[in-house]
């Protein structure tokens, strides 16, 4: 009974943390604006943590680049497990309108695991508040 | 056996009281930012989440600190339920207090270290206060053992109603509110990430939340102390304060360590001479 408290728990409470791969800042604004009182994540048990030690989701908005990967890489492996990933954006999901530049790697997934990914550009908060809630159908998968 | 029965029961009840109290808490800071808040159960989803995740440590030390500050803040307030010695439950907190220092000390982070030196800023602020409060305590009823100061025939807020301020500011540092909350807060977007909570995560980060659950239940024992005679009284005196507690927090700006340290120094001190003064003369 315990361990499906604790189940149905890690649904209603995912904390996100925010990571920025060098976005032009149009999807990080809109990933701040599900924070504000007009979409009001926090109804649903969010809350938008600055460290990866305490976050259970993590969105990733913006390019990867050589540099930029290693440190994706650092927060991602900093986050204790069950974790899930969301890539934000067209830049996020394969590179967008700077897929070809010389210093870009591509999408995200490149660098980390992603589990669900979010097409815009910007991303709309809608999208990215139906994207939480696609990521935690896999806090779900891990119930049986 | 009556004395354990009690300090069982609080033991019990206090982590589920203050689970609630966050959560209306977090509710009413919501609605008064128009917002429409989560659910009133969301602390305990919130520690059931932490419960169910990996074991991430860096060393021994954290973890045991981790449990020292749970212990000493179940025992204080179990000593508080069983009616047991003011200076005793005191220094019982006292240790928790310390080791949760201890524990942000024990990891390398620079922001757990910083996080670290505040919230020892923060004990050096509000412990003396608190003892104030006892002492005054002392002298209106002459014993620190709760049961003969629940034998008192007038409410202590009578006597003692700059104490009560005093002891409202000890709340609001406890509390980790604004604006004394630089250590850590609720919203941890702040400039040291989470402070001396930094590098605690999953099941550790739940215990601290826990023994937070007990602090608050502890302070606001105390303060029911100041109208013991009625239970409405205590009831309202409780909602009051918490009330007063949430507005602070949703309408002042966190500062800094030195303001804390002079401003709650000096109106504390202050207040509390006042206090004690009349109570002399009168
Ligand atoms: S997807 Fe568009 S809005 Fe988002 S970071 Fe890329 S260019 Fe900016």
């Amino acid at each position: 009974m315990l361990k499906k408290f604790i189940d149905n728990s890690r649904a209603k409470s995912p904390w996100i943390m925010h990571f920025d791969c060098g976005s032009c800042n149009g999807c990080d604004i809109e990933v701040l604006a599900c924070l504000t009182p007009m979409y009001d994540v926090e109804r649903f048990g969010v809350i938008n943590v600055g460290n990866p030690k305490h976050a259970d989701v993590l969105l990733v908005t913006g390019t990867v680049n050589p540099r930029n990967a290693k440190v994706l890489r650092n927060i991602y492996d900093q986050m204790p497990d069950p974790k899930g990933v969301i890539a934000i954006g067209a830049c996020g999901l394969s590179g967008g309108v700077f897929r070809e530049c010389y210093n870009v790697l591509g999408g995200i997934d490149k660098v980390i695991p992603v589990d669900v990914y979010v097409p815009g550009c910007p991303a709309k908060p809608e999208a990215i508040i139906d994207g939480v809630v696609a990521a935690l159908a896999k806090f779900e998968g891990l119930k049986g | 056996m009556e004395t354990l029965i009690l300090i069982i029961l609080g033991i019990v009840v206090a982590p589920v009281l203050g689970g609630l109290i966050s959560g209306v808490d977090r509710r009413i800071t919501a609605r008064l930012q128009s917002r429409f808040g989560p659910p009133i159960l969301q602390p305990f989803y919130d520690v059931a989440k932490l419960f169910g995740k990996v074991k991430v440590i860096n060393n021994f030390w954290q973890v045991f600190c981790a449990w020292v500050y749970l212990i000493a803040a179940a025992l204080s307030v179990g000593l508080l339920f069983a009616q047991s010695d003011l200076l005793l439950i005191f220094f019982v907190q006292a240790i928790g207090a310390v080791f949760l220092v201890m524990g942000g000390l024990a990891s390398p982070s620079p922001f757990s270290q910083v996080g670290a030196q505040r919230e020892l800023i923060q004990v050096l602020t509000y412990e003396p206060l608190i003892i104030l409060v006892f002492a005054s305590i002392f002298m209106v009823t002459g014993s620190f053992r709760i049961d003969e100061i629940l034998n008192y025939d007038q409410p202590l807020l009578v006597k003692l109603p700059l104490m009560f301020i005093v002891l409202g500011y000890a709340l609001t540092i406890k509390l980790r509110k604004s604006p004394f909350d630089f250590s850590t807060s609720h919203h941890a977007h702040q400039e040291i990430v989470k402070g001396v909570l930094t590098d605690y995560s999953g099941p550790y980060l739940g215990i601290i939340e826990i023994a937070h659950w007990y602090e608050t239940i502890f302070i606001l024992g105390i303060c029911a102390l100041f109208w013991h005679t009625s239970l409405v009284g205590v009831v309202v005196l409780l909602a009051t304060t918490y009330f007063a507690e949430i507005l602070i927090d949703n309408t002042m700006a966190r500062m800094t360590w030195r303001w804390m340290l002079k401003y709650v120094w000096s109106v504390g001190l202050a207040m509390s001479f006042v206090n004690l003064i009349w109570l002399h003369a009168g």
